[in-house]
């Protein structure tokens, strides 16, 4: 009995006591944090792992001898890694030669996209004239229905170039036909409706809208032109917008494989139609008959493929995302 | 000439390149689209060929009469409707980490910008092609399943009996299996959506976190009252994109693509083409309406 009482004299004490309650609430606090801080952890290496794991195995793969390939013990590390299938891959593939001729076509296609759907941003955004409304849903209408629901006129059309007929009377009444070429891409985005020209004039329009109206007012005081306004004072306010939508372009035309496949762009200035036949001419060529071996052919091409575009991604990161942050996506 | 028709003029010319565009490989090929849809093609000599009216008998063989084209836009539809939901949550919840502040935070960006970059269809199609060629000629799907369900000593298949008989309803089961199985997919395709999230939380003024706060509202409500309503706006824009996207992706548009360059049937590939858009996009625009009538927007 009189242990039972003074147990409770010494619990009424103790919760009466501040300095212990302070201390068991800030332990509480710790310990949520570093709760809050291990799901945290835990939720992004997991959805980290989701995206690197596919990669992490292919480059494993890619240096895998056929002794690797099947030995039950190896697991992503190869015991005898070998350089072979990146150099018959790039034997194959041409690499060097198409790489070049690929990065000269996504430059130019680039360039392009940045300089129009700029010009064409900022017409949206600081001029007012009729129809501007009507104008701007084209661009919206551009967004939402894709060029896959146009392709046969796009096609034909550039099977037999002929625009108001102006080709024609060079060519005795024929039109040319660009298919296999490169031009069909490049014509398209100088006039604004190339590769999601709409969304990258959509950036550019709320980016302009955004920058105040002072800068110009005060260059056309002191006497600029509307395309010195535009060239050396907006375009250099514009570097966030420009960056996001360069690189955007960039990796999305390097990417791009729907427009490749229906202008029938030779694949020896896209990369990626001669990965989708890699392992055909591996298994035709050099008689690599075992699907599993001539894979790892494939996945050294896959990896000679997305280098560059890490590279660029490495180097542009951080301007990269300080550009989205800062650049019009959000109006 | 007055300065204002001169500046109207100016902004003409401006949006002029597009305008151009727009009207001569836009608008036309649309029309031309159409105009192919009704017709019978008789394909002539080199690019040319000739068109006479045939109403809407093709888009009747396309609804009744052939082989996939109904399976095939519903597939779609359907995928649509399960993986458009669960891409902008999952998009919309890591952006709300990436903006938390934390060690490793340009890392963690660094890899979850990654699906941008890497998001070829060309590498994928390189990937199943030979996945198939290993299996002998099975398709990429089944051997994904095959894998996933021999691969490590975990019989999945023993566990969803299990879950199945506790009674959760079946829809639901389907669902989250649906998207577990998915995962791959699903966050390899939010990274855009990622982006621009990322660019709406970082707009948002950091007084009304501190209104908020000095107010005594707890994290949860902060997020419900202040950063929800504030990027619900984006959450449009992200629909609308996501919808696009893995519409141009999806089985319609590949069946109208081998209807045309590999059958040459040019009226039937137009209907494919023109219907399946047409349902995307009164699917695009009830679903946006109905959240933009919650939207508040500033301007």
């Amino acid at each position: 009995m009189h242990m039972i009482t003074q147990g409770k004299q010494k619990w009424a004490g103790l919760r009466g006591n501040r300095q212990l309650e302070n201390e068991k609430q800030r332990a509480i606090r710790i310990g949520k944090s570093w709760l809050f801080k291990l799901v945290r952890f835990t939720l992004i290496a997991g959805i980290s792992y989701v995206i690197l794991g596919p990669m992490i195995g292919i480059v494993a793969n890619s240096f895998f001898s056929n002794a690797d390939k099947y030995s039950p013990i190896v697991y992503l590390i190869p015991q005898a890694p070998t350089l072979e299938r990146y150099r018959l891959a790039i034997m194959r593939m041409d690499y060097w030669n198409v790489l070049l001729n690929m990065l000269v076509y996504v430059g130019v296609v680039t360039i392009l996209q940045v300089l129009v759907c700029s010009l064409v941003g900022y017409g949206f955004a600081r001029f007012h004239f009729p129809f501007k409304n009507l104008a701007f849903a084209c661009v919206v209408i551009m967004i939402v229905i894709p060029s896959h629901s146009v392709m046969l006129p796009l096609y034909m059309t550039f099977q037999n170039f002929n625009p108001l007929g102006i080709v024609g009377l060079f060519n005795g009444g024929r039109g040319l036909n660009l298919l296999t070429t490169p031009y069909p891409m490049v014509i398209m985005t100088l006039f604004g409706s190339g590769l999601r020209s709409g969304l990258y004039i959509y950036i550019f329009t709320q980016f302009f809208r955004g920058l105040p109206k002072e800068i110009e007012e005060a260059a056309e005081i002191d006497g600029a032109g509307t395309a010195y306004t535009y060239l050396r004072i907006m375009m250099p306010n514009a570097m966030p917008a420009v960056i996001t939508v360069a690189i955007f372009s960039l990796v999305w035309q390097y990417n791009d494989t729907f427009f490749a496949r229906l202008f029938l762009i030779s694949p020896d200035i896209v990369l990626s139609k001669k990965i989708t036949s890699l392992q055909a001419s591996i298994s035709n060529l050099d008689r690599i008959l075992d699907p599993s071996i001539s894979m790892l052919y494939v996945y050294a091409g896959i990896v000679l493929m997305i280098i560059p575009i890490i590279a660029l991604y490495v180097l542009l990161q951080k301007r990269f995302i300080e550009g989205v942050e800062r650049s019009g996506i959000v109006g | 000439m007055r300065i204002s028709h001169k500046k109207k003029l100016t902004g003409l010319l401006f949006i002029s390149p597009f305008l151009v565009g727009f009207v001569a490989f836009y608008l036309r090929s649309l029309i031309q689209t159409v105009q192919f849809s009704i017709s019978d093609v008789t394909l002539g000599q080199g690019a040319g060929f000739t068109l006479s009216f045939a109403g809407l008998r093709h888009y009747i063989f396309a609804m009744s009469a052939h082989g996939s084209f109904r399976q095939d836009l519903t597939v779609s539809i359907l995928d649509m409707m399960i993986d458009v939901p669960l891409i902008i949550f999952l998009s919309l919840f890591m952006a709300l980490l990436l903006n938390q502040q934390f060690k490793g935070r340009t890392m963690a960006r660094a890899i979850f910008f990654l699906p941008v970059i890497l998001n070829s269809e060309a590498i994928a199609a390189a990937i199943s092609m030979a996945r198939a060629m290993m299996m002998g000629g099975m398709s990429p799907m089944a051997a994904d399943i095959v894998e996933a369900s021999t691969s490590g000593s975990v019989n999945i298949g023993y566990y969803l009996y299990m879950l199945r008989e506790l009674a959760l309803p079946a829809g639901l089961l389907d669902y989250v299996v649906g998207a577990v199985t998915r995962i791959n997919y699903i966050i390899t395709a939010s990274g855009v959506q990622l982006v621009i999230f990322i660019a709406a939380l970082q707009s948002i003024s950091p007084a009304m976190y501190e209104v908020a706060k000095i107010e005594g509202a707890t994290s949860y409500e902060t997020f419900w009252k202040v950063t929800f309503p504030l990027v619900l706006p984006l959450i449009v824009t992200n629909i609308v994109y996501t919808v696009v996207d893995s519409f141009t992706r999806s089985q319609v548009v590949e069946l109208s693509y081998r209807t045309i360059f590999e059958f040459h049937n040019y009226p039937l590939g137009s209907v494919i083409s023109l219907v399946s858009m047409l349902l995307v996009c009164t699917l695009l625009f009830f679903v946006s309406s109905a959240i933009s009538k919650r939207t508040h927007y500033h301007n």
